[in-house]
């Protein structure tokens, strides 16, 4: 943009050479709350990943003597009303947690994305597409969760078992109820986009439509696509606790972090621990998404280029 | 304008339609009995007369034409006539749409619950446009300042954490250590005389704040980045070159149409505190719509769930509407024709 020789870039790399990925990684970089978020979000997802194999204690063994425990050397954070570790258990529930927001991002993700980029590009498309996100951005998204999780929960458990069944159903309705937005963003950059040149030439070059949108369109769309991935994760996350908060996600021996404030909201008086760490763990999470996803928003914001 | 509120509200009719019949198809071909809890020593012809009762016997589309019929025209007229007090055609024998669990009619039961719902969800959304307002502009006129990184932290956490930690976070502190409010809310209490209106009060004040925490996080992010954008437009240069005091230019000039999008904002986060109540209800056990629909959805409750579902969606169509015409109206840049 300027030819003003940069200071920090070596004799023999060109300033066009910083591939856009360090360039984003750099302004990225800029924004402090991304950062620390970035770490709390890795810091957790170790945690959860390793915990289990250090703090070894089976999260569903019952030892009902030491049930209600404050926190000690061999329960860090207590036990519950059965005796069973609550770190143990949080750990788990952290990892299922974790997992039901990422699956369920990706799916919502590829939807958003191919309705968007087909809604974008093919012409004809456009206005069913949309009116179909209409129509879902229409739907009353908790109550129809709510239904839908209740009706074919028992079905689902019968063919796939308890945890597998669960899984398959919550991540679905959550991916399938959440990917209009990522559609709506896609398709606006897809309509920037497909008028300009490149496309243009691969066109008269003969590449067909399906390698355009490939390999020409899509990679374009990527960095918007990434900011709704990550704050999709951060909704999937609110979304499951809230169901199984409800009573209505995850069943007690397979508990996410919902179903741990869930059934811990019961013995508030008693034990109000069982409450704070899976409620600080969601929280925790879900905020340093946010702020990753502020700062991959500000980026990837063309006003925002500082030279 | 009243050209374009018309069309959209043509428009709104087949969407709507769209949506009961996706809703109600859902609830009804899903695998559910609703004769599943009864004792297993009623005969199988009795439950048969049972599922007959229940309005089961006709094919699908009969019973959703039956059911869009109740609900369009049957609990509308009935509204009506009770309002008036008159009689609209022979209103004793007019089909309602009736819960299975309580037999009466499901209209009736919202209309129970509605008040607590209302006064909620309603004065927590007040509450935290109140709060919300103040905080963007000074946020906005003093950007980053400390006030203004604070207010954005804030808001930030609100925004992350979910209602239902918030909740109960707040009965830890405040009512099972402080003894300083109830953390259940008790809808018999009736507001009669000045100690009985506090605690009138002091019982709505946990969900209440819970609720407006959440609402004005959201709230004031969209004033403080509309106030952004309006403190820097030419305008504001010339009222501050021909000397208008630096009070006027923000809370009058800049202000007005920094709300602008605000309003829409506002209008269009009604239907999703509604279903946001739902957590809340639950957590503090106020007896509202979010409950009723908690209840029927856990005892296979099907014409409570299917209506209030689609009281939901009547909801959001209806907001988003408005929130278009309210644009429409406030800012005379925007033209539909």
């Amino acid at each position: 943009m300027t030819d003003v020789p940069q200071p920090d870039i070596g004799p023999d790399t060109l300033p066009q050479e910083r591939s856009r990925a360090m360039q984003l990684w750099g302004r990225f970089r800029d924004h402090k709350g991304g950062i620390i978020g970035a770490a709390v979000f890795l810091i957790i997802i170790v945690a959860v990943a390793i915990g289990p194999y250090i703090h070894t204690i089976d999260p569903q063994f019952l030892d009902i003597r030491s049930k209600n425990q404050g926190p000690s050397l061999i329960h860090p954070f207590g036990t519950d009303n059965l005796g069973r570790d609550m770190l143990a258990q949080v750990l788990a529930g952290g990892r299922l947690s974790l997992s039901v927001g990422m699956v369920a991002m990706a799916l919502s993700l590829f939807l958003g994305t191919v309705v968007g980029l087909f809604s974008g590009y093919i012409k004809w498309l456009d206005g069913p597409l949309m009116r179909l996100t209409d129509l879902f951005l229409a739907l009353p998204l908790l109550p129809l969760l709510l239904v839908i999780i209740m009706l074919f929960r028992e079905t689902l458990r019968a063919i796939f078992g308890p945890e597998t069944g669960i899984f398959i159903l919550i991540v679905f309705v959550i991916g399938i109820t959440s990917w209009m937005h990522t559609a709506r963003i896609v398709r606006g950059d897809v309509l920037a986009i497909k008028n300009q040149e490149f496309i243009l030439a691969a066109k008269s070059g003969g590449t067909r439509e399906f390698n355009i949108i490939l390999r020409h369109l899509l990679p374009n769309v990527m960095s918007s696509i990434m900011v709704s991935a990550t704050l999709g994760i951060a909704t999937a996350i609110i979304t499951e606790s809230a169901l199984s908060f409800l009573g209505l996600g995850f069943p007690s021996d397979f508990p996410t972090w919902g179903r741990l404030l869930y059934d811990g909201a019961n013995f508030l008086q008693i034990t109000p621990s069982r409450v704070l760490w899976p409620g600080l763990a969601i929280s925790l999470t879900v905020l340093s998404v946010n702020y990753m996803g502020d700062a991959f928003r500000d980026a990837l914001d063309p006003h925002k280029v500082k030279h | 304008m009243l050209n374009y509120t018309l069309r959209r509200l043509m428009f709104a009719i087949p969407t709507l339609l769209v949506i009961s019949f996706i809703i109600f198809a859902l609830l009804d071909l899903a695998p559910n009995d609703p004769t599943g809890n009864l004792p297993l020593t009623i005969p199988p012809e009795v439950r048969e007369q049972i599922r007959q009762s229940l309005g089961l016997g006709d094919p699908f589309l009969i019973r959703y034409a039956k059911w869009l019929h109740q609900f369009f025209i049957n609990e509308p007229l009935n509204i009506l006539s009770q309002i008036t007090g008159a009689e609209i055609f022979e209103s004793a024998d007019r089909l309602r749409i009736r819960s299975w669990a309580t037999r009466s009619p499901v209209v009736d039961l919202i209309v129970q619950r509605m008040p607590q719902t209302l006064w909620v969800v309603g004065m927590s959304y007040l509450v935290g446009i109140l709060i919300a307002i103040p905080i963007g502009i000074i946020s906005a006129y003093k950007q980053y300042s400390i006030f203004d990184q604070l207010g954005t932290f804030i808001s930030m956490v609100g925004f992350s954490v979910p209602t239902f930690f918030t909740g109960v976070l707040l009965i830890v502190v405040f009512s099972v250590n402080l003894h300083w409010f109830p953390s259940i809310y008790d809808t018999n209490h009736e507001v009669t005389d000045w100690s009985s209106f506090l605690f009138q009060i002091k019982q709505m004040f946990l969900p209440v704040m819970v609720l407006a925490l959440y609402n004005t996080s959201q709230i004031s992010r969209f004033v403080r980045a509309s106030m952004l954008e309006n403190l820097n437009q030419d305008y504001v240069r010339t009222a501050r070159a021909k000397g208008v005091k630096e009070r006027t230019i923000l809370l009058v000039h800049v202000l007005r149409n920094s709300l602008i999008p605000v309003v829409t904002v506002i209008a269009l986060g009604v239907p999703t505190v509604f279903s946001g109540a739902i957590i809340t209800e639950q957590i503090f056990r106020v007896n509202g719509l979010g409950q009723l629909l908690i209840t029927s959805i856990q005892g296979g409750d099907i014409p409570v769930v299917q209506t209030l579902t689609f009281i939901f969606a009547v909801l959001i169509v209806l907001f988003n509407l408005i929130a278009d015409v309210l644009y429409g109206v406030l800012d005379p840049r925007i033209r539909y024709d």
